[in-house]
């Protein structure tokens, strides 16, 4: 093995349709209209020596070391700004050039440490690189003089010479060793989109500083790592390759975080992991990363991890550390004692978002097969089953209809209860770079989200509705189509039912859905929304992103049928730029949901009561399948409470943190007889677990993820698992255990078992993986190559269906105990409940979860900025810190779930999505008042799950 | 010129400016002007204002403040000496020049005299190179300058 390289062709690919063929050093290369020199240079196998110039972001022309002559002109010009020209004759080499680079080398090495061995880029350093591609052999202007290299310069102290900047967690910023070449400074602004850096000064005196002069963690820096990665020296490095080394063999795997499913390259040395870097190639990232993905990659190493399987008796008593085999054979003779006494359908489990498709498909498998029931759920349940159910409906497929590519051709983008800029940071850079090319977008957020106004994006229209009234807003958008006739009529005739359409159109043109009518109770002023809807109806390509602000609703599937909607009434389907989008929060929650985990669907979202569906896994898997849904996750609790659901397996789920209600969690959870966590962590739902098998993380397996925009990604194994077995060998142990002839030796005959079932599956193998780097699904005999973008010639059902959107009004309704409506979100450096990430540096931007509240309320309740509060709900209390801002309307509230001392989900309620059960919760009134400090509750339970996390031989950690 | 404000005044009256200028094409540098011809210098606070205003990041408006000289961190003395030291001034002396302007004025170049009258600078080229060498008292220019020349600018600018 060795390290995956990658080439740097210095300027990005054209997109220049024209060929142009040029002749370089004698060779005949034909490149793309608009292709630089350099460029095109690559292309033919000639390497242009450069420092300046990377291909992430466009050409500078700032080194003055890629100059080349062209036969006809004079000077010797830059490669990377020169576009090539037809017939043009290029040479990358004469005597001239060679003069000049060695002498630019001169000048930059003159003001640059020669401590190359003791150096942390020794090894990945393009300056030496270059210093020995132009053959510097002697500095002749000496290293006296004026410097930004020397703390002290003739026993004077230097004005010039800066300090290492290392408040950053994750690197450093070392201005002695900067070129100012200015790729972290462009990286930041086009790449990632922030602004944090500039060059500050001029001439000799020209610096990078993060922000005015700050330090890095001060700074607007959100640490997203792209301005690292284009550094060509050492003066940004990444803190691990300095502690550790330069890596010497990586692979290419997928990150285990957000649904973007950013590829990156594991690079290692011998077991060790050094450093994630963004893989170009990536095709949902194209190079990119956020500070999880990039840097927060520790908690696979963390102390809390559990090694070892557990077992416990009664969740009072301390674990007990087990061999795997007594593990295994414990939770099978407990499962088969329980289906024994309480029935068939007293056991079930939860697959896991987290973990692979093979492993979800195994999990489901054990479950139909092994249990033989269809107690099987997973935590989409929380999050977007309504997209599932909703586009199903209206499209016919489950998922979201556009690669992330194609923000690049939208012209209007509509963002709906999403905050891609914290939630989904990469593609929020790919958004903002498309807005700042001056595509439009409109944003229906309760919150003022960033992308509501940040550095050289504004958006056109926000309409900060009232959280719960997504459905009469959009509703309300569909009227001034219909009413205004904006509407696609072609598009509609052609590809859906007229006479639906028609029906529809009828039902929103009434009076009640206009926007002067809607206006009084979802608080956005009606030329706000007519704006929005003539914006989005022709603006060009409209395409639509959401998120769980969306589904978490008891109205969750009508407002994605809202959605739906609005693109079909806008003939916005089935083309690049255009679409309707879920941003999926978890890795794999599309592939957990693709492989079956619902307790109606088998894989590939065919029912369970179709009888050829059936057969297909009976007469493979040799067991006779019920045709009866099972259990919902709240319904298995329920259940258990109710005494007849005993026992449950789940794989990588915190479902007493995520879940709503959390009381109602827990007293079904205590309620049971056998609870088996898998999981890396002691995390909260195991305070009531009998049984605990260590889980893996994603750099210690094999496997693929499928993220939000269908694309099945590779996840490789670079390390062996800690805890001794991946995810899907335990699963695999656990079904042998319980009986099951199971025996796959790689999961890549997994994923043949699934291509073999499952008919959008069907064209995917790990060779075909392996060669095209990822496919998006359906890949099959039709679509060969898979499906960047769906419904192209039609849709998946047949013919779009328009279905009428009734706003209904959810039963939480503020009055006068409960005045404030509670809507809940997550930031850029926590990810979801936090077990991964608050076990990172991580947390060194979001140590604890506040509530945002605005000035007036705060007032009127004499709450101050940091101050203790209490958050009440019909449910419960808890309390936390207030943070005072006017990002948030008044009447509204807003918190993270990061942290477990908050238990947000104490407060939520059990309302939920009238199709798919997916809880409300974006939607709580509550009351806020000062505090003292955390509630009985919190203090309760702070104390159950120190009980309850001890292990018999060793010593609690000291508090 | 009106130094001693409250730093809400500070903020309010900056507010006033940008927003007055904020609409021009390429407003950066008038808002910077302005705001400069109204503090004396370009108060680090504002620049957070400048940049929330027009919508850029903090960086950003630091990174151009910092580019040109002109543009000042703190508030210059009651005058400003410019002493051109470009090659066409260098040839005619200006460096005896600036040898003699310190000495005179009992500070280096980029210092303000203790009774705060004088703050002293370096400029390259005031475009009088027929004239060098050059020098320029609060905007007006002075051609030729030779040491007699150059102690009565100082003595006019100590008033």
């Amino acid at each position: 093995m060795s390290l995956v390289h990658e080439i740097d062709y210095g300027t990005p690919a054209s997109r220049g349709q024209a060929q142009v063929t040029l002749t370089i050093d004698g060779r005949a290369i034909t490149v793309p209209e608009g292709t630089s020199v350099m460029r095109a240079s690559m292309e033919a196998g000639i390497q242009v020596p450069k420092l300046c110039a990377t291909d992430m972001v466009d050409a500078f022309g700032s080194c003055r070391l890629c100059l080349v002559e062209i036969e006809g002109r004079n000077g010797t010009p830059a490669s990377c700004t020169t576009p090539v020209m037809p017939g043009m004759v290029v040479h990358t080499q004469t005597g001239r050039l060679k003069d000049i680079r060695k002498g630019v080398m001169e000048l930059y090495i003159s003001d640059h440490p020669l401590d190359c061995l003791t150096c942390a880029a020794n090894g990945d350093c393009e300056l030496q690189d270059m210093a020995g591609a132009v053959g510097l052999r002697d500095v002749r202007y000496g290293y006296e003089g004026d410097n930004h290299v020397r703390a002290r310069s003739d026993g004077a102290v230097n004005a010039k010479w800066m300090p290492k900047d290392e408040s950053n967690p994750y690197f450093t910023y070392d201005p002695s060793k900067c070129i100012v070449c200015s790729r972290c400074v462009r990286a930041c602004e086009e790449v990632q989109g922030t602004f944090a850096l500039t060059i500050e000064g001029r001439g000799f005196d020209s610096r990078v500083s993060p922000g005015m002069h700050e330090h890095f963690l001060e700074s607007e820096c959100v640490s997203c790592g792209a301005c690292v990665q284009a550094c060509p020296t050492a003066t940004l490095t990444e803190k691990s390759v300095i502690a550790i080394g330069q890596p010497e063999h990586s692979a290419v795997t997928t990150c285990a975080y957000c649904g973007v499913g950013c590829s990156f390259k594991a690079e290692m040395r011998g077991e060790e992991l050094v450093r994630m870097v963004p893989w170009k190639d990536g095709q949902a990232n194209r190079g990119h990363s956020c500070v999880k993905g990039r840097f927060a990659y520790g908690y696979a190493t963390h102390k809390d991890r559990i090694l070892n399987p557990m077992i416990r008796e009664k969740i009072s008593d301390p674990w007990r550390e087990v061999s795997w085999e007594e593990a295994f054979a414990h939770v099978a003779s407990e499962f088969r004692r329980i289906q024994y006494q309480f029935g068939r359908e007293s056991i079930g489990g939860i697959t896991s978002s987290r973990c692979t498709n093979e492993e979800t498909y195994l999990v489901q498998k054990l479950i139909r097969a092994g249990f033989g029931n269809n107690n099987v759920d997973t935590c989409a349940r929380v999050c977007h089953s309504p997209t599932g159910y909703g586009l199903g409906q209206a499209f016919g497929t489950s998922a979201g209809t556009q690669n992330f590519d194609s923000v690049e051709h939208s012209d209007v983008v509509m963002v709906i209860g999403a905050n891609p800029t914290d939630g989904h940071p990469v593609f929020g850079s790919r958004l903002k770079k498309r807005l700042r090319q001056g595509a439009k977008l409109i944003v229906l957020d309760p919150r003022r989200i960033d992308l509501v106004r940040t550095p050289h994006v504004e958006a056109a229209y926000h309409l900060p509705l009232q959280p719960g009234t997504n459905v009469a807003v959009l509703t309300a958008l569909a009227h001034v189509i219909v009413t205004e006739g904006l509407f696609d009529e072609a598009f509609i005739r052609e590809r859906c039912d007229w006479s639906e359409f028609e029906d529809w159109a009828g039902f929103v043109a009434e009076e009640q859905h206009s926007p002067e009518a809607t206006e009084k109770f979802t608080g956005v002023p009606a030329d706000l929304v007519r704006g929005a809807a003539r914006l989005y109806a022709r603006g060009g390509n409209g395409a639509i992103y959401y998120g769980l602000g969306v589904t978490e609703h008891s109205q969750g599937s009508t407002t994605v049928m809202a959605i739906a909607n609005l693109a079909m009434a806008t003939g916005n389907i089935g083309r690049p730029g255009v679409g309707v989008n879920p941003l999926r929060g978890q890795n794999n929650v599309q592939g957990s949901c693709d492989m079956g985990s619902f307790p109606h669907e088998l894989p590939g979202y065919r029912h369970i009561s179709d009888d050829a569906t059936r057969d297909i896994f009976e007469k493979l898997w040799g067991v006779t399948l019920n045709s009866e849904p099972g259990l919902r996750i709240p319904n298995m609790l329920d259940a258990a409470v109710e005494g007849t659901f005993k026992g449950i397996y789940i794989q990588g789920e915190d479902i007493l943190q995520s879940d709503p209600d959390t009381k109602h969690v827990s007293a079904g959870l205590a309620a049971m007889e056998c609870v088996v966590v898998h999981d890396l962590f002691l995390n909260e739902t195991a305070n009531y677990a009998h049984v605990f098998l260590p889980g893996s993380t994603f750099l210690e397996k094999d496997g693929t993820f499928t993220n939000a925009e269908r694309r099945i990604n590779r996840v490789r194994k670079v390390m062996s698992p800690k805890n001794g077995y991946a995810d899907w060998e335990v699963t695999q142990k656990l079904a042998q255990a319980m009986g099951l002839a199971w025996n796959y030796a790689h999961p890549s005959q997994i994923m043949d078992e699934i291509a073999a079932t499952t008919p959008s599956f069907a064209g995917v193998t790990y060779d075909y993986l392996e060669k095209k780097g990822s496919v998006q699904w359906p890949c099959n005999e039709k679509f060969p190559d898979g499906s960047p973008i769906m419904h192209v010639d039609g849709f998946v059902r047949g013919r779009g269906k328009f279905i009428r959107t009734e706003y209904v009004a959810t039963d939480e309704r503020t009055g006068p105990r409960f005045p404030l409506l509670l809507t809940t979100g997550r930031i850029l450096s926590q990810y979801n409940v936090g077990a991964q990430t608050r076990r990172t540096e991580n947390s060194v931007w979001h140590a604890e979860d506040r509530l945002e509240i605005h000035p007036h309320d705060a007032e009127q309740r004499g709450i101050k900025d940091g101050d203790w509060i209490k958050l009440a709900s019909r449910s419960g209390d808890t309390s936390l810190r207030a943070m005072i801002t006017d990002r948030v309307a008044p009447g509204v509230v807003y918190t993270t779930f990061h942290h477990p001392d908050t238990q947000a989900n104490v407060i939520t309620t059990d309302f939920s999505d009238w199709a798919t059960n997916c809880p409300e919760y974006k939607v709580t009134a509550v009351q806020v008042s000062p505090s003292n400090g955390p509630t009985e509750w919190q203090d309760d339970y702070t104390e159950l799950s120190r009980r309850s996390r001890r292990i018999a031989g060793k010593l609690e950690a000291a508090e | 010129m009106n130094m001693r404000m409250s730093a809400g005044g500070l903020t309010e009256r900056s507010l006033e400016i940008i927003r007055e200028l904020k609409d021009l094409e390429g407003p950066m540098l008038p808002i910077l002007h302005a705001i400069q011809d109204e503090f004396g210098h370009v108060p680090e606070e504002v620049k957070p204002l400048i940049a929330s205003e027009l919508n850029l990041s903090r960086a950003e408006v630091h990174g151009v403040v910092t580019f040109y000289h002109d543009f000042r961190a703190a508030p210059a003395g009651r005058h400003v000496l410019k002493l051109c030291r470009a090659e066409a001034c260098q040839a005619m002396g200006s460096d005896q020049l600036g040898d003699r302007a310190r000495q005179f004025l009992g500070i280096d170049f980029h210092q303000t005299t203790l009774d705060g009258a004088v703050t002293l600078e370096p400029v390259f080229c005031l475009g009088l190179c027929a004239c060098a060498p050059a020098a320029m008292l609060d905007g007006e220019v002075y051609g030729r300058v030779d040491e007699h020349c150059l102690s009565d600018i100082v003595a006019e600018a100590r008033r």
